[in-house]
């Protein structure tokens, strides 16, 4: 293992056990002791005053120079390209500017509309593979084609969003490869010395961030989701190439069988898992408002809640009342419209790592707990939130 | 029906908080879990078992304490837990858990299913169940929700995708990676806990597995992890300021450099 | 404060707690709300093997006594009171078979019960006989084939909800109290039928029921026991479960204590949390000191019965007396501390404290009881003279 500990330098001090990400330090006998797991991290190493804790640098070493090229695997569902598509060729084109080599998207599917946005959004080529077999993101097909196009090419970098299509089949693909692959990342950049992709991503739900490379195998790929990185503005005058590419049959067939498929129009996203969620109260007036509400949730990807006053009205739901007769719930971001923030409610969501409040009394007692406030009539900042997360996204 | 679920010993809550004063993480009270999601894969592994007759094995690759884990398992139905542990399979990445765990599911046999959770609470990164589909050649469905058939080596499945879910139709054996909603996990019960108390959990080492030393652990790892920090806390109580547009634009601002949308 | 429970029953105990905080803590206020026999619940105890533990091993149990017993009721009671007396009602109605049942009575009955497939009742009173138990008129007369049952008990708690009722009948009135005997009888047998459910001030996830008897024929083979020993047999049997009830009282108290202690731990006023005023920890010192006497009461009187002592209806009575007066001073305290948020049923306390009043007054009312420790003291002291 390549972390060293000097025990004689070692004086007991402690400083590193709370250092571990992992709690694999303890003090025994006044002396360091290291269990199992350790992923040389190096944040003990920091936290020592006394440089009794090496670990190894991390050696560049030889990577084959054969690998060239940022690939984004461009994701399509019955014939439309997905957003997160357009937002990787953007990240992509950074990327491969960075390390001066092409950009190149690669498409899976059938009938697929407007793959020139695809150049206009920064590929330099675009692998396309259509074939009606392909038309049901049969994911057999898709490991065994990329796989191939992948080994014939050889990219250095592979992006795919970390949709449920990519975080099922992109795995695959990475250990058919043998090779690393990083899932959610939230960050990516190059290192240009060792031509590395620096990839950082949460872990312990967020909390901590870590940073990871791939050192030796090829290609670095990663998972990233959609809305984390955002969309450049397409140029439709680039130039660029579209390259048929046959589906290899032979390769592989599927085994899997798609017999149907039902759309979830109900609960779009649950309440108590959602990131973000949208909620409203007695500040509503009645019970359409909840639409507005419900359009906003929709743009953001989140769940629509309530605080009791407008449950007790039936305005809606009892599912969506959120306090302590109601859920509780810990989204990354809550959004207060209408509500003043009573013990109760706050009870339901005061532990959400961002608080927002929308409310047209300056005293309500909700603003005592927001990360940010404004004061207004909801009925004039929702829509105008609405209007630009919107213009955003187009 | 043999069927393997592989779970893993994970740190009772992500909400690790840390120090203001010296930015590290207070790690009291924190003690190992088995994580959630494979809880349920534990369940419908039970569920099937008692459906169609036949035997649960759960094995887990971690450190020694991941056996008290195990033991739960054996307490909510699973008829025997396996433990893979040795130095050398520490600091793996999903690549070489991946690599380890189809070893050991070699090792027993050829199963007819094999389940884990979609994620784990620490890694969250989902993909030690479809990279070892890979390695042991079987098909893969990610995120079911709903197992509704089982008949002459094929089973008939729903999976979830963002707009809604799919049936699905895939022979056995196959590694299937399962969701929140498909079950709700039983308590131990009594004589379950009796079983589990008076159970052998045998421990294969890195020898008995017979793997390649360079394929597994930190050697067999492709990803490292080079850096840590603690992600900056976003500041409360700001109440926006200016005419209405700016305060809108702003607070898009924030809300992006915090990474929320 | 260590309780020396054998890793066993330390094994029940945390498995009923957990049972309680993650099975029965989410729908507690619901069924307290409709009112709602919690069925999905009984089967989560069910598959726990929770109902094993108050019988032998031979009928497919795990060979518990009292004290297992006790503990689960207290860690559900801990949780709703209404729950934990559900369960404990029904090892109430099995206690007679365990005691004076046959081995085919026991047989046929007590494996449906300890896998928790149907639940047994114990129906002894009736509108003329409650602290009088022997003022009941139900009457089994003899006749072709069994008795014929004609009467109405009353206040039967899982009455609906059970199908195996241990019902005490007059075979004899002009023999007083050896004229009562218990019956087995099953829902569902012809002429038994039910009256409405009670609405009751608290325990309303509980059932509460009359049992109406019209010419109802029950088997020969469904007495318990001889002819005559209703009577003998039910005080026996009350002294039995009176730990339970206790345990009951205990859990109750207990989970009040703890919703008070955190509230005033976040409660602020006049810029402090509540729990930095000295009358507030006065208050909570005396709670948490009385639930602790009274848990270890319950334990000792329970720990006595599985001892196989002869007799223990002084230890029972006061157990049972003492939980359940503690159980309601430190609920209406509890209330007092949240103050006016605790008279909201948005908040668990007001339930609580509905909850424990019935504690005073069912299975022997506390009144009766003392009379029974009182008698014992003079017993005792008169023997020595």
């Amino acid at each position: 293992m390549a972390i060293q500990i000097d025990l004689d330098k070692c004086t007991g001090c402690g400083n590193c056990v709370p250092a571990c990400p992992f709690g694999l330090l303890e003090i025994v006998e006044e002396k360091v002791r290291l269990k199992e797991g350790c992923t040389l991290c190096g944040a003990c190493q920091e936290a020592c005053d006394y440089e009794a804790i090496i670990v190894e640098a991390v050696e560049p070493s030889s990577v084959s120079d054969s690998y060239q090229g940022v690939w984004v695997f461009a994701e399509q569902r019955d014939g439309r390209l997905k957003s997160v598509a357009y937002e990787l060729l953007s990240k992509g084109r950074e990327l491969a500017d960075t390390l001066g080599t092409e950009l190149c998207a690669v498409c899976f599917g059938h009938g697929i509309s407007e793959v020139k946005q695809l150049i206009a959004y920064g590929a330099d080529k675009v692998y396309l593979v259509d074939d009606p077999a392909l038309a049901q993101s049969q994911e057999d097909l898709y490991t065994g084609q990329l796989v191939e196009l992948i080994e014939k090419h050889k990219p250095e970098i592979v992006l795919a969003g970390a949709t449920s299509l990519g975080r099922s089949f992109i795995p695959r693909v990475a250990a058919i490869l043998r090779t690393g692959l990083t899932a959610d990342c939230t960050g990516l950049e190059i290192d240009l010395a060792g031509r590395l992709l620096l990839q950082t991503r949460p872990t312990f739900g967020g909390n901590i961030m870590a940073t990871i490379v791939c050192q030796t195998k090829r290609p670095q790929m990663s998972t990233v989701r959609p809305r984390v990185f955002k969309k450049n503005v397409p140029d439709k005058s680039r130039k660029g190439q579209i390259i048929k590419v046959d589906l290899d049959r032979e390769r592989t067939t599927s085994r899997t069988k798609l017999l149907s498929f039902v759309e979830d129009i109900t609960e779009m996203v649950k309440l108590e898992d959602a990131d973000i969620i949208v909620s409203g109260g007695r500040g509503l007036g009645k019970a359409e408002n909840f639409q507005l509400l419900q359009e906003l949730a929709t743009v953001m990807g989140a769940a629509l809640g309530s605080s009791r006053p407008p449950v007790d009205e039936g305005w809606i739901s009892y599912s969506h009342q959120i306090g302590q007769t109601g859920k509780t719930v810990c989204p990354r971001l809550y959004i207060a419209c209408g509500i003043s923030g009573a013990v109760q409610h706050l009870a339901g969501m005061q532990t959400s790592d961002i608080i927002v409040a929308i409310n047209d009394d300056p005293n309500a007692p909700i603003f005592d707990v927001v990360t940010y406030g404004i004061v207004g009539d909801l009925f004039k900042v929702v829509p105008l939130l609405i209007e630009k997360l919107k213009g955003d996204l187009a | 029906m043999n069927i393997v679920v592989c779970i893993k010993q994970v740190p009772g809550t992500t909400k690790v908080k840390i120090d203001p004063q010296t930015n590290t993480l207070v790690r009291e009270g924190i003690e190992n879990i088995v994580n959630p999601f494979d809880t349920y894969a534990l369940e419908e592994g039970v569920r099937i078992k008692e459906r169609c007759g036949g035997e649960v094995t759960t094995i887990s690759m971690g450190p020694p304490q991941a056996e008290e884990m195990l033991r739960e398992a054996i307490a909510v139905g699973a008829d025997q837990a396996i433990l893979l542990s040795d130095t050398a399979f520490a600091g793996a990445d999903t690549l070489a858990t991946s690599y380890t765990l189809a070893r050991a599911i070699e090792k027993l046999g050829q199963p007819d299913l094999i389940i884990c959770g979609r994620q784990t609470l620490d890694g969250d990164t989902g993909q030690v169940g479809p990279e070892m589909a890979e390695m042991l050649g079987l098909p893969f469905v990610a995120y079911v929700s709903k197992i509704e058939d089982i008949d002459r080596g094929y089973m008939r499945l729903q999976r979830m995708i963002e707009e809604g879910h799919e049936v699905i139709e895939v022979p056995l054996p196959a590694v299937l990676t399962v969701v929140k909603e498909i079950n709700t996990p039983r308590l131990p019960s009594l004589r379950g806990l009796a079983r589990s108390k008076s159970a052998v959990i045998p421990i294969w080492t890195a020898q008995e597995l017979g793997v390649d030393k360079n394929m597994v652990g930190l050697s067999g790892s492709a990803t490292r992890v080079i850096n840590i920090f603690f992600p900056q806390r976003v500041h409360r109580g700001e109440i926006l300021q200016g005419e209405l547009e700016s305060r809108v634009e702003s607070l898009i601002d924030k809300l992006r450099e915090a990474k929320i949308i | 404060m260590e309780y020396f429970l054998t890793e066993q029953q330390k094994t029940i105990k945390r498995l009923a707690r957990r049972i309680a905080e993650e099975r029965i803590l989410p729908v507690r206020a619901e069924l307290d709300e409709k009112e709602e026999f919690p069925w999905v619940v009984m089967k989560d105890l069910a598959d726990s093997d929770m109902f094993r533990v108050f019988i032998p091993e031979d009928y497919g149990g795990l060979g518990g006594g009292c004290l297992e017993l006790c503990l689960v009721v207290e860690e559900l009671s801990r949780v709703c009171s209404g729950v934990a007396v559900s369960y404990a009602a029904s090892a109430l109605g099995t206690f007679p078979l365990l005691e004076y049942g046959t081995e085919e009575q026991k047989r046929k009955y007590l494996p449906d019960i300890a896998s928790g497939k149907r639940l047994a009742a114990f129906a002894l009173t009736e509108a003329t006989a409650g602290s009088d138990a022997s003022a009941i008129k139900t009457a089994a007369e003899r006749a072709p084939g069994g008795y014929m049952l004609n009467g109405t008990k009353q206040f039967i708690t899982n009455g609906g909800e059970a199908e195996i009722y241990t019902v005490i009948a007059l075979t004899a009135k002009e023999r007083g109290a050896r004229g009562a005997s218990a019956f087995l009888v099953e829902k569902g047998t012809p002429g038994f039928s039910f009256g409405r459910k009670e609405k009751k001030m608290g325990i309303r996830a509980s059932s509460t029921r009359e049992l109406i008897f019209r010419d109802c024929l029950v088997p020969e083979e469904n007495i318990i026991g001889r002819e005559g020993v209703g009577f003998i047999m039910t005080m026996r049997l009350l002294d039995r479960s009176r730990p339970g009830v206790g345990a009951q009282a205990v859990g109750l108290a207990q989970g009040a204590l703890e919703a008070a202690v955190d509230y005033a731990r976040t409660r602020v006023q006049f810029g402090h949390p509540i729990i930095s005023i000295q009358a507030v920890q006065h208050m909570l010192a005396n709670m948490a000191t009385e639930v602790e006497a009274a848990r270890l009461l319950v334990y000792a009187a329970a720990k006595t019965i599985d001892s196989g002592a002869k007799n223990f209806t002084e230890e029972a009575a006061m157990a049972k007396v003492f939980a359940s007066d503690t159980a309601m001073r430190v609920t209406t305290d509890a209330v007092q501390i949240f103050g006016g948020v605790g008279y909201m049923r948005d908040y668990p306390v007001e339930k609580m404290m509905r909850d424990a009043k019935i504690t005073q007054i069912y299975e022997g009312s506390n009144q009766v009881l003392r009379d029974a420790i009182a008698f014992e003291l003079r017993k005792r002291k008169a023997r020595r003279e």
